[in-house]
């Protein structure tokens, strides 16, 4: 178990890189914490398994250092590091039995046999395959195989890290959630520090104690679910994590108020007077419908009735904002306003967040 | 429902009957016709029977030839086999030089049989060729027209070098699809390079390794034109390989009934031996599956 630090660190894919489009991991600055659970969140293409890469070894960086406990890694090969990495398709060995196939890391390793048979036993238990331990890995189905992946990656106790690289994906929903599940048991069990990659936000949410998102190669924010749900400091948090996403709108922001094509919002706190793009980005769930003369007009298109709540989708001048209401609140054709909750509403100048000012 | 009886339908798989005659079992017709008949020229045959088939059990030319044979075909497995994904596992994995090797490769399988006869032929006399020579220079008794051993070691080699490349471009194949996935868990799981061997690339490139094995065997057991135009057979009868003899015998002392019967034999050791293999591959197969 280690604390893992990321020093400076860039990556590149072309051997001379001069703009900062060419790096597929801009530089990032950032240390994971000994024994907590991270989820490394983001579109595909976005970086993630760059990152996850150059931690496991498998990759080296184009600039900067990477350290486990402050000792130097970065050239250090995948074996010395003592890492476990499940990547997002299975791999197993074909001609081994599921049995040897757990057992592999820890004899590569010179274990000895008598715990490395106990050690397999509480594995296979734990991924639910005791019953096929005998059998060829090769006639199984993907998601047996997986399971045997991600066995694999936990049956070494000693681990610097766990690396998770989409691993869930070719397995059945129901099969998800009791992995899920397992792998949270047993960093609560074993305090491994683990950094599990998806770019579904609901693994990453419910995985994770601490959410980095990714986007175009840099890190936008590292949070706690709250933090990214209440404050995101970046644009794409917002769209990316909620369902829907954050409703961004084009703005000018001169103190405590806000005008959006041409309508005026109070924002409760003042955020003086940003420069740059400014938008306004609210929440569906901090969004509500009016009728009157209060707030954006917009034309209601559409509501869909997601079973615990409704989705309202309007139309604000070309612009699609989205309301979350309870379930049992009746929505009148009259409505034709939204107002905002102050409590829930960003400003945004060039997509980064602007922090409102203390009175 | 009723079913319509119309007897007619029997000529549509007439094409494919056809088909099959001309390409399989008429030739084969008249080697069998030959097998037991004898003629002493003038176009007259005589029934024969059985008696060139048990001529040719007893026959120790046959025997001796079939030694020979299978003695070839072992040796040359075990070398070709694996030198070529010994060669495989060390080519460029991509790029320029995956490509020039790959065609360097390819060179050897390009050359007509005769014409890599014609090349050991001379690449191999002590007097004119660059290999007899030099080893003549050095000392070494090397004269595939007179030795044993330089005769044996000149048709392997050359063989060797023929159709090793054919081995490797296969294996070469099943090596590049592996997803890189495996390597970097075999990384993660710190296997030595021999367990990545034996655990990730053997199982992956066993499919493409048989088809090699089997494809090597039909062609070596079947060898005719390259040591024919290097020793001719000899020295004494010491490369006659099967097809060598049969030819001698066929043409050479135009024997054709005793040659139809050799050949129907060599025909069906090759489908023994083929199916042999066969039979053990897809049980390995099976066996690993369960």
């Amino acid at each position: 178990m280690a604390k893992i630090t990321l020093d400076n660190l860039a990556h590149s894919y072309l051997p001379n890189p001069t703009r900062e489009d060419d790096y597929a991991l801009k530089e990032l600055n950032h240390d994971w914490a000994d024994g907590e659970a991270y989820a490394l969140l983001g579109s595909s293409g976005c970086g993630k398994s760059t990152l996850l890469n150059i931690i496991s070894g498998l990759l080296h960086p184009s600039q900067g250092r990477i350290l486990f406990n402050d000792r130097d890694v970065t050239m250090a090969p995948t074996t010395q590091r003592n890492i476990a990495q499940v990547f997002q398709f299975p791999v197993v060995y074909d001609t081994m039995t599921v049995r040897d196939n757990l057992a592999f890391p820890l004899r590569n390793r010179g274990a000895d046999p008598a715990y490395i048979k106990e050690r397999v036993q509480q594995i296979a238990q734990m991924i639910g395959m005791e019953d096929t331990l005998g059998r060829k890995a090769r006639g199984l189905t993907a998601d047996a195989k997986q399971k045997i992946s991600l066995g694999r990656g936990m049956v070494r106790e000693d681990v610097n890290a766990l690396l998770f690289d989409e691993p869930l994906t070719v397995i059945d929903p129901h099969m998800k959630w009791e992995l899920r599940t397992q792998l949270k048991s047993l960093h609560h069990e074993f305090g491994h520090t683990m950094i599990y990659v998806t770019h579904d936000q609901t693994e990453a949410l419910t995985f994770a104690d601490k959410v980095v998102v990714m986007y175009d190669g840099r890190v936008v924010q590292i949070g706690t679910p709250q933090e990214l749900f209440e404050r995101p400091e970046h644009t794409f948090v917002g769209y990316f994590i909620g369902s829907p996403g954050m409703n961004v709108l084009d703005a000018t922001v001169k103190g405590d108020t806000a005008v959006v094509a041409g309508t005026q919002i109070s924002l409760g706190k003042s955020f003086g007077t940003p420069g740059g793009k400014v938008e306004i980005g609210v929440r569906p769930e901090f969004t509500s419908l009016r009728d009157g003369n209060e707030g954006l007009p917009v034309t209601i298109k559409r509501v869909e009735d997601v079973g615990r709540h409704k989705i309202v989708r309007a139309d604000f001048h070309g612009t699609e904002i989205n309301v979350i209401t309870a379930e049992g609140e009746n929505i009148s054709p009259d409505m034709n306003r939204i107002v905002f909750d102050t409590a829930g509403v960003n400003i945004y100048a060039d997509s980064w967040r602007v922090a409102p000012m203390v009175a | 429902m009723n079913k319509t009886v119309n007897q007619k339908a029997w000529f549509l798989i007439l094409p494919v009957l056809v088909l099959v005659a001309f390409s399989a079992v008429i030739p084969l017709m008249t080697v069998v016709n030959y097998s037991v008949q004898d003629t002493f020229g003038n176009n007259q045959f005589f029934w024969a029977g059985l008696d060139w088939f048990r001529d040719l059990m007893s026959s120790e030319r046959m025997w001796d030839a079939l030694g020979r044979q299978i003695a070839f075909s072992a040796i040359i497995l075990v070398i070709q086999i694996p030198l070529g994904v010994f060669v495989a596992l060390n080519m460029p994995k991509g790029g320029f030089w995956a490509s020039f090797c790959l065609i360097l490769m390819s060179l050897p399988l390009l050359i007509p049989w005769n014409v890599v006869g014609t090349i050991w032929q001379i690449f191999g006399r002590v007097d004119i060729g660059l290999l007899g020579y030099t080893l003549d220079s050095f000392g070494i008794d090397y004269n595939y027209t007179q030795n044993f051993y330089a005769a044996w070691i000149t048709v392997v080699i050359m063989d060797v070098w023929h159709w090793t490349s054919l081995v490797a471009l296969l294996a070469y194949a099943g090596l590049q699809s592996i997803p890189d996935a495996y390597y970097q868990a075999a990384k993660i799981d710190q296997a030595s390079r021999w367990k990545v061997f034996r655990f990730i690339e053997l199982p992956k490139i066993m499919g493409v390794l048989m088809i090699a094995i089997l494809l090597r065997f039909m062609d070596s057991f079947m060898i005719y034109t390259e040591p024919f135009v290097v020793t001719g057979g000899g020295p004494g009868n010491s490369t006659t390989f099967l097809s060598i003899d049969l030819v001698k015998m066929a043409l050479g002392q135009f024997d054709l009934g005793p040659a139809a019967a050799f050949s129907i034999m060599y025909y069906l050791v090759i489908l023994l031996i083929s199916y042999v293999f066969y039979t053990v591959m897809t049980n390995l197969d099976k066996r690993d599956g369960h």
